[in-house]
């Protein structure tokens, strides 16, 4: 089994780490980049496969060359082999143009069996990215994937995937090779026989030492090298037109409040009455 | 369905017995996966710990694992003192004869470093063969086709094929229970061990313990330091700790309602151990285990079908008077067990390994040490209330005392006698009355008093490391009256009267106008040690894989 899975480095939004300047923009200079944290469940699905069928794990991205950071944690999760689809005609891309350069991508690897992609990044939280590169490969796609098995011997992936996030509404699906996989971040690898724990275990090990030395495992494409189209790529490739980026309005440090019991019905009617033209009603 | 998994041997365990069972199957080329239910090999187990290499035993840890002892034991014991204690008397005999008979080394241990150490080394050797070691696997029981055994059900793993299964998990083996072999029954079968290690740098170590590089001390206590309770304390040195313990006969534990913590304290404030430890209290963890008497359980034919008990699995555990050899028999009876199954199969009759381990255990002499003769006659004849009670009153009287004076220093060698040591009837009178009687007569007062302050219950607990299992308890209480499990709220280690935090408790109920006290338990702060499942009425488990306290020293 090829598996390739798809990952982004995005602002690392966790408390400590990320910087906002005064008026609530990310400092992008002062906030480290890391990989898309919804991609950890991607690369977890696809060492599933590998554990359980062998082939191998191939990362892409596609982003500046700072992003060698990002492919650097994503081969820590059992990758084998790193691509880096860099390229100043590729910046600020929008997620039609990124599709459009990851199918790419994927084609000049070869036929993988698999493309897996994490459920949104952590900073556009479009979600478009996956399923759209899926569209340009024409592959049938699974979404919110919870867990897994590959049938080998017919060739098909038989998936439970998440309905309406509510985990009593879990429906099983079957694709044929090749399918593209969207991980929800329920994804739950499970691993209930001896020798896939054991492979687990070994695979860990030889990844120890390739983390070391990633970069020589690291193939980095520019547009040319991927014959795309000046046209459909990065900026000019991008149909999306951003009017304008508002920030976060700050929550006022003091407010005024005041209390009402819930028994006294005066005040009751009172705060009803101020909050139903809040609610858009009469 | 898919097929069950099969692998020539699973070894349950991997603490000593499992390690060495693990290398001598894997020696002999056979495909065998190791299953160990801590996070990493060590995090489970508690030992005192003394490892021996016995000069007669037929297999010893270093022989299976080179360089053991350099890269996963502490210091070696070069010298080793008997303390008589009665109050601040105190009379010390050097033992360091019995302890050097029949002994090729022995180094102090601390469980976690030396088993995460085999662990690897076995993980390695097992490879080789197409299986493996892994962690956070708990086996829950034997799968067994036709009321055979033919392997193992797990919490995390769909159910394992075995041609044999070694059973090596510990004290309150799952799996010598589930096959009829070992009971959870009698409190006098089992020792209970608590410990505490404590932080002390090395230079500090080598000058209080008047020992070099490459060298240690042990040092041994009974008398009145502990009650009446039956047992006694230790204290050895590491590399730069000290692990300081007690060893009770469980039943003793539970007559007297003890507190296993307090007893452990009585010994840390002994003024006896102040020199020692005088500005240098840092205790980094408080555990504890039970211990199986071998005289008592060792089983002497430990298998039942493909299954193959050994070390405290099987009771094989030996109390040599004050010395307790557990693992250096787990270490022979694992290399034994695999070597048998290796033969037998060689044989074509692999079905028979079970009988040829059990011939092994008595040829190599290894049962014999487990199950002296001579106990068995001064058992018989000592092992009476009445009889106890007339000796004590002897030595306790001027005639027995004149007896301790006159002996005077024939007293030492007379203790460094291995086969007395072998055979003294577990009663009162060598625990507590002898020592003490020895103490009085014959003792020097120590002066000084110890800055030791050890920690409450509370803060011993706070510092332990729990994943605990939300929502799924590993001990369920069967019956919660007094009278079935009230003896667990004293002699659960992490539990004492009027304490609220820990996992037994009695409460008063008020029904219908009148007062009942009933147990009520708490797993969260459980050391599985054991204790609970022997003397509470209790459905008792170990948690599943991972989860439960996390052992670092061990
Ligand atoms: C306080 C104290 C002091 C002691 N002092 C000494 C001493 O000085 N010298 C000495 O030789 N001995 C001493 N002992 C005894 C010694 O620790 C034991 O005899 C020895 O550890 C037995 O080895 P074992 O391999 O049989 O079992 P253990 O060392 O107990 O190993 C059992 C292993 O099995 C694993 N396991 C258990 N159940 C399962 C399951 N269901 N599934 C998967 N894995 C499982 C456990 O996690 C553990 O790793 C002492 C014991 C105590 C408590
Ligand atoms: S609850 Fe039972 S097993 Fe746990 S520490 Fe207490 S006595 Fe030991």
């Amino acid at each position: 089994m090829h598996s390739v899975v798809l990952t982004k480095g995005v602002p690392d939004f966790r408390e400590g780490q990320v910087s906002f300047d005064e008026d609530g923009h990310l400092e992008r200079g002062r906030t480290p980049t890391v990989m898309n944290p919804n991609d950890a469940y991607a690369l977890q699905a696809a060492l599933q496969t590998k554990v359980k069928h062998g082939g191998t794990v191939s990362v892409m991205s596609m982003g500046p060359p700072g992003y060698e950071s990002v492919l650097e944690e994503a081969m820590g999760i059992y990758a084998d082999d790193l691509y880096l689809l860099s390229d100043r005609e590729m910046a600020a891309a929008d997620t039609w143009s990124t599709a459009i350069t990851l199918s790419a991508g994927i084609e000049k690897i070869g036929q993988p069996d698999l493309v897996f992609a994490g459920f949104k990044t952590a900073d556009g939280e479009t979600g478009q990215t996956g399923p759209q590169t899926c569209w340009c490969l024409d592959w049938p796609i699974v979404t919110h994937v919870i867990s897994m098995e590959i049938d080998e011997e017919n060739d098909r992936l038989r998936a439970k995937r998440l309905v309406e996030g509510d985990a009593d509404e879990i429906e099983t699906v079957e694709s044929p090779l090749p399918t593209f996989v969207v991980t929800d971040p329920e994804y739950e690898p499970s691993y209930r026989r001896a020798e896939h724990r054991l492979r687990h275990k070994q695979l860990k090990s030889e990844t120890d030492e390739r983390v070391d030395n990633y970069e020589d495992h690291l193939t980095t494409w520019s547009a040319e090298e991927l014959d795309l189209d000046p046209d459909f790529i990065g900026l000019d490739g991008s149909p999306t037109i951003v009017s304008s980026v508002d920030p976060i309005p700050k929550a006022p440090a003091e407010r005024e409040a005041t209390m009402v019991e819930p028994t006294d019905e005066e005040g009751m009617s009172e705060v009803l009455e101020e909050m139903t033209p809040l609610a858009g009603g009469d | 369905m898919t097929e069950h998994e099969h692998y020539e041997a699973v070894v349950v365990g991997a603490g000593p017995g499992g390690a060495a069972a693990a290398a001598a199957l894997a020696q002999n080329g056979v495909e065998t996966l190791v299953l160990e239910r801590g996070v990493d090999a060590g995090a489970k187990n508690v030992s005192g710990g003394l490892l021996y290499a016995e000069e007669s035993a037929p297999y010893t840890i270093d022989g299976l694992f080179s360089d053991f002892r350099e890269e996963a034991a502490e210091r070696p014991v070069t010298d080793y003192y008997l303390h008589n204690v009665a109050g601040r008397n105190v009379k010390s005999f050097d033992i360091t004869d019995l302890h050097e008979h029949d002994t090729a080394w022995s180094d102090a241990v601390l469980r976690r470093k030396m088993d995460s150490w085999l662990a690897e080394r076995v993980h390695e050797k097992t490879s080789e063969t197409g299986g493996g070691l892994l962690t956070e696997v708990r086996v829950n029981g034997l799968l067994r086709e036709n009321g055979e055994i033919v392997g193992v059900t797990c919490d995390e793993l769909d159910p394992i094929r075995a041609d044999v299964i070694v059973a090596a998990d510990g004290v309150n083996s799952e799996l010598a229970r589930d096959a009829g072999l070992m009971d959870w029954e009698e409190p006098e079968e089992w020792f209970q061990g608590v410990k505490a290690v404590v932080d002390v740098p090395s230079d500090v170590i080598a000058e209080r313990f008047d020992v070099s590089e490459g060298e240690g001390a042990a040092h041994l206590f009974s008398g009145d330091l502990f009650d009446d309770v039956r047992g006694g304390g230790f204290l050895y040195t590491n590399e730069d700790s000290l692990s300081i313990g007690t060893v009770f006969h469980l039943d003793s534990l539970v007559a007297e309602e003890a507190e296993p913590h307090e007893l452990l304290d009585n010994l840390l404030t002994h003024p006896l151990l102040a020199d020692w430890m005088e500005g240098h209290y840092d205790e980094v963890e408080y555990s504890a285990k039970l211990v199986p008497d071998s005289k008592k359980v060792a089983h002497p034919s430990p298998h039942e079908g493909r299954l193959l008990l050994v070390g405290d699995a099987a009771g094989q555990m030996q109390a040599q008077g004050p010395i307790i050899k557990g693992m250096n028999h787990a270490v022979s009876a694992g290399a034994l067990a695999g070597e048998a199954f290796a033969e037998a199969s060689m044989r074509g009759t692999p079905e028979r390994a079970g009988e040829l381990y059990e011939r092994k255990l008595n040829d190599e002499g290894v049962m014999k040490k487990l199950r002296p003769a001579g106990y068995k006659v001064t058992s018989a004849l000592g092992e009476h209330e009445a009889v106890t009670n007339v000796v004590d009153s002897v030595l306790t009287s001027g005639v027995g005392r004149r007896a301790v004076r006159l002996l005077g220093s024939q007293l030492e060698s007379l203790y460094s006698s291995p086969y007395l040591s072998q055979i003294v009837p577990d009663t009162r009178t060598p625990y507590v009355t002898l020592p003490t009687v020895i103490a009085e007569e014959l003792g020097e007062r120590v002066e000084g008093t110890s800055d030791v302050e050890p920690k409450s219950l509370l803060d011993r607990i706070g510092d332990l490391t729990y994943d605990t299992d939300v929502g799924n308890p590993h001990i369920e209480l069967q019956d919660n009256s007094v009278e079935a499990s009230g003896a667990a709220v004293t002699a659960c280690p992490v539990s004492a009267k009027d304490f609220g935090g820990g996992c037994y408790r009695e409460e008063t109920v008020k029904t219908n106008g009148s007062e009942e006290k009933l147990i009520s338990l708490d797993t969260q702060p459980c050391v599985e040690c054991g204790t609970c499942a022997i003397v509470a009425d209790t459905e008792w488990e170990h948690p599943r894989g991972g989860k439960g306290v996390e052992f670092r020293e061990g």
